[in-house]
């Protein structure tokens, strides 16, 4: 078992620094960093200037090399001015001699900075990153529950009427992608013209002009129900189908098992058959399906996180995309790419417990 | 002018019926779900005569209710089109008028069902479709994008305007407003309205449709020629071949989609010509794909199998040059005069792009398809009767792999299409103007508090189509199945 999580943490390893070396690549390239300069300095830059403007700053310098600083292996670029003025990638204009350090990145735990925002990408990531975690937890406890006993419900009794709305509920909810979902939320249920919530203000059911808010921006510092509850739903409601057809074909498999007809033949009642017997096995398929889904929920976090407005991750990312803010597409990255390969061996992990005939060779 | 309302004429009587009708349905589904959680099934009874028979109990009654209100809707549902298509937006409103400009889709979607069932027996799996129910629903509303799609972007059948022409007058006008200085020969309303720069949505909805109609199962197609030419080898040789694909198929998919496209489909990285050089290196999977798959059956047979492939590839590679090579562009192999035809910039990204994300993942189904087709018997034989590997990959395990196949294709156009209304929706790739269903969503939702309907028909369409494919993958599931 711990060679398996060493190994597997190589292979982490290996994908994040292939993954990462992929962005560098891609967001340094040329054209890339003369629209970078044209953005810095200004609009009508000549070739030269855009030179001038790359060459001091370690830019045109070899991709290997480039990559190397960005981890903290190789040193940072220093440049000494015609007036003798001493600059680097590792310390500030007026730091004195003997403090300076020739070695900052990733190992060294410095994450850059960010060309757009104007500050440390480290920090910058983490307090996005905790907006983002609010948004999932909550978007988890939705999600989740909901799911298995839809799942749960529909996979009971196969083929019923139950079976059958709850497996076209959960097929229409992996049809409807976040951005149509999303507009159609709004729409029916933030749209002070259209919808419900004119009606609802005209009976007086309600305070303000719509029943939800179209905007989540004011959810990061104070979320109330009013202006978190469409993004949640938004992204629930689209990993939901997944999670409840995968945990249906599980049930549905170990209601027809021999030892479920043993138990019914036994004369125990169905209920205590659904709660004692086929849900502890029910549950292992749905847990894997469940740390797999989480990944992707990240996709539909950008989505959401941009519909919304709401500044979390997603929309950092968003930002640091558009904008080819190297370095903060750098960090987004790599907390992503560690955050799929997690979960990855977290559902590996915990499969083998949760399932004893499953054994790692 | 007057407007048209939503149901003209004929909705003053068929409307209430109709929301009558719907009410109760709801009532009757709702009792059903919850008498099928309460009940307990059917309950046998013994008639005096010896035979047994169902008693019908409370579950029974709501189920056959259902089926009857049911059915009844989708009468009136028919009525409405019926009406509409003869008496136009003048009887029928804003349904009519639609009705009426989708008449073509009507009449091949029922030519191809009428065909459909009348022949099932002979079509094999496709005929077997026709036994579900499920299916059938998800078939005909695939069908009915695919139908209105190819006419209204081949035939420009179904659209009433330029899907691009500004109409002075319409910006941001509810559905069924009569057009603003209308000529004669001009349809004389924008049926679903004017989006924020005064063009029509219901022609937009359409040509979207085409756009939609035309990438996704192409995109999906390459994805799989990919995924199962660099599969069948991993699983079938295994060793260090399918743990250096494994592993570049887990990088790809350890990226974030959103990021992916991000990096590839930015003004910057196209004139850099990467895109070009990944379409050269995707699309040459097709060509491959089929050479290998020709000659493993032919070789045997020299005198069919030379002149077989020439043919065939000197056809393969001229399309090929000619979809990669584009006067502008990086790569530009083939001079002017031999190239068939230029794909815009854009689309080509897109296309790339989102071949690029799918196919790890048909990769890993195929690789896992092969890993259990390999021990079977009839591979065994293959083996003995000294066949070579890509034989038996291509003619022995992929036809024995087609179920699943099939059944993942149709779920992965409808992903395909979910990926392009998000490229759509982040502005990526497709110039603003497209009328894509993604990006008229992207473009309507910065106005989506006070005008809805340029974005609803763009967002229910996506929906509508990705849940046929869905029903219909489903549907093709449980058929395969049953052998």
């Amino acid at each position: 078992m711990g060679l398996f999580i060493l190994r597997r943490l190589g292979v982490m390893i290996l994908t994040a620094l292939c993954l990462t070396f992929l962005v560098f690549f891609l967001t340094n390239l040329y054209p890339n960093l003369e629209k970078l300069a044209k953005t810095q300095g200004n609009f009508r830059m000549s070739e030269e200037e855009v030179q001038s403007w790359l060459e001091p700053r370690g830019f045109t310098d070899p991709m290997l090399i480039k990559y190397g600083r960005w981890l903290g292996v190789v040193p940072g670029w220093v440049n000494e001015d015609e007036d003798g003025t001493v600059t680097g990638k590792c310390f500030a204009p007026n730091t004195p001699e003997d403090e300076r350090s020739s070695f900052c990145g990733v190992i060294q735990g410095d994450w850059g900075y960010s060309l757009v925002f104007k500050d440390d990408v480290g920090g910058l990531v983490m307090t996005r990153l905790a907006a983002t975690g609010k948004l999932m937890g909550f978007v988890l406890l939705l999600m989740v529950p909901l799911s298995l006993i839809v799942g749960v419900l529909a996979g009971m009794r196969e083929g019923s009427g139950l079976d059958r709305s709850l497996s076209t509920f959960s097929i229409a909810t992996t049809a409807t992608p976040e951005y149509v979902s999303g507009v159609v939320f709004i729409a029916l249920l933030a749209s002070s013209k259209f919808g419900v919530s004119p009606l609802l203000a005209e009976w007086g059911w309600i305070e303000g002009k719509t029943l939800f808010s179209g905007s989540a921006t004011k959810a990061i510092d104070d979320a109330t129900f009013a202006n978190f509850t469409l993004p949640v739903l938004t992204i629930a409601l689209y990993g939901m189908g997944y999670i409840a057809r995968m945990t249906r074909a599980s049930m549905t498999e170990v209601m027809t098992a021999q030892y479920i007809r043993t138990a019914r033949l036994k004369g125990v009642s169905f209920g205590n058959i659904v709660m004692k017997h086929a849900l502890r096995n029910a549950l292992i398929a749905p847990f894997t399906v469940i740390m797999l889904q989480i990944p992707w929920l990240l996709n539909g976090v950008v989505i959401v996180e941009t519909l919304f407005n709401y500044k979390g991750f997603g929309w950092l990312l968003v930002q640091a995309a558009g904008n080819n803010d190297i370095e903060l597409l750098l960090a987004v990255s790599v907390v992503s790419v560690v955050v799929v390969l997690i979960t990855q061996l977290i559902s590996d992990i915990g499969y083998v417990f949760l399932n004893p005939r499953i054994r790692i060779s | 002018m007057e407007p048209l309302t939503w149901t003209g004429a004929v909705g003053q009587f068929l409307d209430p019926v109709a929301y009558v009708l719907a009410i109760v349905f709801a009532i009757a589904l709702l009792a059903q779900i919850v008498l099928s959680v309460v009940t307990s099934g059917a309950r046998v009874v013994t008639n005096p005569d010896g035979t047994l028979s169902s008693a019908g109990g409370p579950y029974d009654l709501a189920a056959s209710a259902v089926r009857w209100i049911g059915l009844a809707l989708l009468v009136v549902a028919i009525l409405y089109i019926g009406i509409g298509v003869v008496g136009g937006p003048g009887a029928v409103g804003i349904v009519g008028g639609m009705a009426q400009q989708l008449l073509p889709v009507w009449i091949a979607l029922i030519v191809t069902f009428v065909v459909s069932i009348k022949y099932k027996r002979k079509l094999g799996l496709y005929g077997k479709l026709f036994d579900s129910t499920v299916g059938m629903i998800g078939f005909a509303l695939v069908m009915f994008w695919v139908f209105a799609g190819v006419m209204a972007g081949v035939f420009d059948w179904i659209t009433t305007h330029d899907s691009l022409s500004q109409v002075s007058g319409m910006k941001n006008k509810g559905p069924g407003t009569p057009l603003f200085g209308a000529e004669d020969g001009e349809y004389a309303w924008y049926l679903l309205g004017g989006d924020n720069l005064a063009r029509d949505v219901f022609s937009r909805l359409f040509k979207g449709a085409w756009v939609v109609v035309q990438i996704a199962p192409l995109a999906t197609l390459f994805a799989f020629m990919v995924g199962i030419t660099l599969g069948l080898p991993a699983g079938y040789y295994g060793g260090r071949l399918d743990t250096i694909l494994s592993f570049l198929a887990n990088l790809i998919l350890a990226f974030p989609v959103i990021l992916l496209f991000y990096l590839l489909v930015t003004p910057e990285i196209v004139a850099t010509g990467i895109p070009n050089y990944m379409a050269t290196v995707l699309f040459v999977f097709p060509l491959v794909f089929v050479a290998v798959l020709l000659n493993s059956r032919f070789y045997t047979q020299p005198s069919l199998r030379t002149p077989l492939l020439i043919v065939v590839l000197g056809v393969l590679g001229w399309i090929y040059l000619s979809l990669i090579s584009d006067a502008g562009s990086k790569v530009a192999v083939l001079p002017e005069f031999l190239d068939l035809f230029d794909i815009p910039a854009g689309i080509l990204v897109v296309f790339v792009s989102v071949v690029f994300v799918n196919a790890p993942t048909v990769f890993r189904i195929v690789r896992g398809l092969a890993l259990d087709i390999k021990t079977r018997d009839y591979v065994a034989a293959a083996q003995t009767r000294g066949e070579g590997p890509w034989y038996i990959m291509l003619w022995e395990i992929l036809p024995n792999a087609r179920g699943p196949l099939i059944v993942d294709f149709c779920l992965r156009i409808g992903y395909t299409t979910i990926l392009l209304g998000t490229l759509g929706f982040f502005g990526l790739g497709l110039e603003s103007e497209s009328p894509d269903w993604g990006t008229t969503i992207n473009t309507g939702r910065q106005l989506i508090r006070a005008y809805v309907h340029p974005l609803l028909p763009p967002a229910i369409s996506l929906m509508t189509l990705v849940l046929g494919l869905n029903l219909l993958a489903d549907g093709l599931r449980e058929e395969s199945l049953k052998d």
